[in-house]
């Protein structure tokens, strides 16, 4: 099909992930699933395959390590004899006392969350801007609008990686190349399943797949996936530091 | 984080909203977490149920104070082959997915209940039916494998041909037979995705039956009754006939569609309202409609107005159903009919349909050839389950049995009757499994 697409899948096995690339495979484009886990990365491939995927291939890697990763990345666009999108989606929650306890911890988030997901970013603005087309969605978080008591090493990261992403969007501005920073609140996903869930906030990983996808196609520099997040994070970015201090937030 | 692990959840509920409460429950997203999921929730030497769209109305889909085994993470295709129409399926994809997925593909599910939101293993366990069930037979009919964990066992394939007692027994086996991992259905070819209809307005039952008699032709027949209509208006209602039209877009169906939001008052649905939804049901221009409709209107009318169950309020409703064989039939029904218009209770939905004469491959599946009647009513405390005992008792004479998927209350001895074979199941049942239902029916007392 004249419009398939080359799709690379950095964590693929993410919830959000997976039902982006749902989405993806009824559209008959071609993926490239990343991700540690080669059992986990079958099951994904088969069901995307059976979903009507043009081309299902999967690639075992641990992301957070970003030895050679120049070298990696141009396997995979070889591999997929080309590049259109790219989703760079894997991240890990962590716990903010166990970050604060054991420093070994927050490095490694810090370069899962942050250092390496810039490194896999830049990779893919190089090829596109070479290309001068292309699609780069990373999946950050409404962590990182604002440093918070009960999460600030996962959401420095990710303030990190929003700050990267709004670099890139304002790099390609005007070219046909395409920077998406998502922005999810609570999503019912593994990565949540110790936390108690229920009431309007939280969101299915389908909602937040098919918000990117509408994002793309708008092209959106940031999605705030559901929506009302922004308005949330407005006023959290702006509540007086007195009121903010006395929040248990 | 594994899915693996349980939690308690206290907020467990059946569709009919009369059974809720405590549960261990343990939430797997890949297949290698099923094991430890199941031995989790279930605890040391407890027992645990596995749970789809928790679409069974009373307790065959609980196990109060127990383990449940949430599924509908497991909701991945296995494979799909287009050319044969045969996909392999996680038990938790839902038959939603499984229509979004075949449908562009020109592949109808082959038999499908009056909702979508039920999973495969769900439909495995309850051999769930549908209004073709006069040309198709119940689901397990076109099931032609199935992946199963037994906690004595481990993972086991079952399938008419393979190990096929074990396959007799999981099929309408109410999920006690081992965990349905995943099932491979033969699907069925349309060449669109409308459905060509024809609605006739009948003004009593002779007329119902003589109705269902005309319609071989028709792989789809369903009425709806007018419950509370009496006299010479009894068992007055909507005959509806359907079949895939031939040509024409394979879109599938769109997402959304209303929600109630909370509970409604416990007054909302009584005789006078239902009453009048009747009168307008019975002589809206629809119930004489002939032509095209999408397949989602014509299969799944309830799903456009999700948790619909809400209505009945706080206390929830009953759902009965019950078939009688047609030797019996007709006077079955009508003696029902009679009751229930005589109660004074209100059935909202009522739907009356002639089943065929397909064996049902699984040893408790509930259908079997004869005349089936589906109702539910607001749950008003002893004065509905009097008249559901009643009703019982009609459909006992009469040699018919009732569905365990509705049922949250029928007496172990009915029960018993009505499937001679509950013995068989009990023997094959998994140790680790049980459901509130079965605690109910087999457990001597």
């Amino acid at each position: 099909m004249a419009d398939s697409k080359r799709i690379l899948v950095l964590g693929a096995t993410s919830a959000i992930a997976e039902r982006w690339a749902r989405l993806r495979a009824a559209r008959d484009d071609r993926l490239l699933l990343v991700g540690r886990d080669p059992a986990k990365l079958a099951v994904v491939a088969a069901d995307l395959q059976a979903r009507g995927a043009a081309e299902v291939l999967t690639a075992e890697s641990d992301l957070a390590d970003t030895e050679s990763a120049a070298e990696r990345f141009a396997a995979y666009v070889e591999r997929l004899g080309g590049l259109d999108t790219v989703l760079v989606a894997y991240g890990m929650l962590g716990d903010q006392a166990t970050a604060q306890d054991d420093v070994e911890r927050l490095e490694h988030g810090l370069r899962a969350n942050f250092l390496s997901a810039a490194v896999w970013c830049e990779l893919a603005a190089g090829r596109f801007e070479e290309a001068g087309a292309g699609t780069l969605v990373a999946i950050s978080s409404v962590a990182g609008d604002r440093g918070r008591r009960s999460n600030y090493a996962y959401g420095a990261a990710k303030a990190g990686l929003s700050a990267y992403l709004e670099g890139l969007a304002h790099r390609f501005a005007g070219t046909p190349v395409t920077v998406v920073s998502v922005r999810p609140g609570f999503v019912d996903t593994p990565m949540t399943a110790h936390v108690p869930k229920g009431g309007p906030l939280w969101a299915t990983p389908e909602q937040v797949a098919e918000d990117i996808e509408r994002g793309i196609a708008k092209r959106r520099a940031v999605v705030y996936t559901p929506w009302f997040w922004w308005l949330i994070m407005l006023i959290i970015r702006n509540l007086p530091r007195p009121i903010f201090d006395r929040m248990k937030i | 984080m594994s899915g693996a692990s349980a939690r308690d959840d206290d907020g467990v509920l059946a569709w009919g909203r009369v059974h809720r409460g405590r549960h261990r429950v343990a939430a797997p997203v890949w297949p290698g977490e099923l094991e430890e999921a199941a031995r989790a929730s279930a605890g040391e030497g407890g027992a645990t149920l596995a749970r789809g769209l928790g679409r069974s109305y009373g307790d065959s889909g609980l196990n109060l104070g127990g383990g449940l085994v949430d599924m509908t993470g497991l909701d991945r295709a296995i494979a799909f082959d287009r050319a044969a129409g045969v996909l392999r399926a996680d038990a938790g994809m839902s038959l939603d997915a499984v229509l979004r997925l075949c449908v562009p593909a020109g592949w109808f599910l082959p038999v499908t209940p009056g909702t979508k939101f039920v999973t495969l293993g769900g439909a495995v366990a309850n051999d769930v039916h549908g209004k073709n069930h006069h040309v198709a037979g119940s689901f397990g009919r076109h099931v032609r494998r199935l992946g199963l964990w037994r906690s004595d066992r481990g993972l086991v394939e079952c399938g008419p041909d393979a190990e096929p007692e074990l396959f007799a027994a999981t099929v309408g086996g109410l999920g006690l037979t081992g965990i349905v991992l995943w099932v491979e259905l033969a699907l069925l070819r349309i060449g669109s995705a409308a459905m060509t209809v024809r609605n006739d307005r009948f003004e009593g039952l002779e007329d119902f039956f003589r109705l269902s008699d005309e319609s071989a032709d028709w792989p789809y027949t369903v009425a709806w009754v007018d419950t509370l209509a009496t006299g010479e208006n009894l068992g007055r209602g909507v005959f509806s006939r359907g079949r895939h039209a031939g040509h024409g877009p394979l879109t599938p169906h769109r997402a959304g569609g209303p929600a109630v939001p909370v509970d409604a008052p416990g007054f909302l649905l009584n005789r006078w309202t239902v009453g009048a939804f009747n009168r307008l049901y019975y002589t809206k221009p629809g119930s004489a409609f002939r032509g095209e409709q999408p397949y989602d209107p014509f299969f799944y009318p309830l799903d456009r107005l999700r948790h619909w169950n809400r209505l009945y309020g706080p206390r929830g409703f009953y759902q009965w159903q019950g078939v009688v064989p047609p030797a019996t039939a007709r006077d079955a029904v009508q003696v029902l009919l009679d009751r229930i218009a005589r109660s004074g209770e209100a059935s909202f939905l009522a739907v009356l349909k002639n089943f065929g004469d397909a064996a049902s491959p699984g040893l408790l599946s509930f259908p079997m050839a004869g005349t089936t009647l589906a109702l539910d009513f607001p749950n008003r405390g002893g004065r509905t389950l009097a008249l559901l005992g009643d009703l019982d008792r009609v459909v006992a004479e009469a040699g018919g049995r009732l569905y365990p998927a509705k049922d949250g209350r029928l007496p172990a001895a009915e029960f018993r009757r009505g499937y001679p074979a509950w013995r068989d199941l009990e023997d094959r049942r998994d140790p680790m499994l049980l459901s509130s239902f079965w605690r109910r029916v087999s457990q001597d007392r």
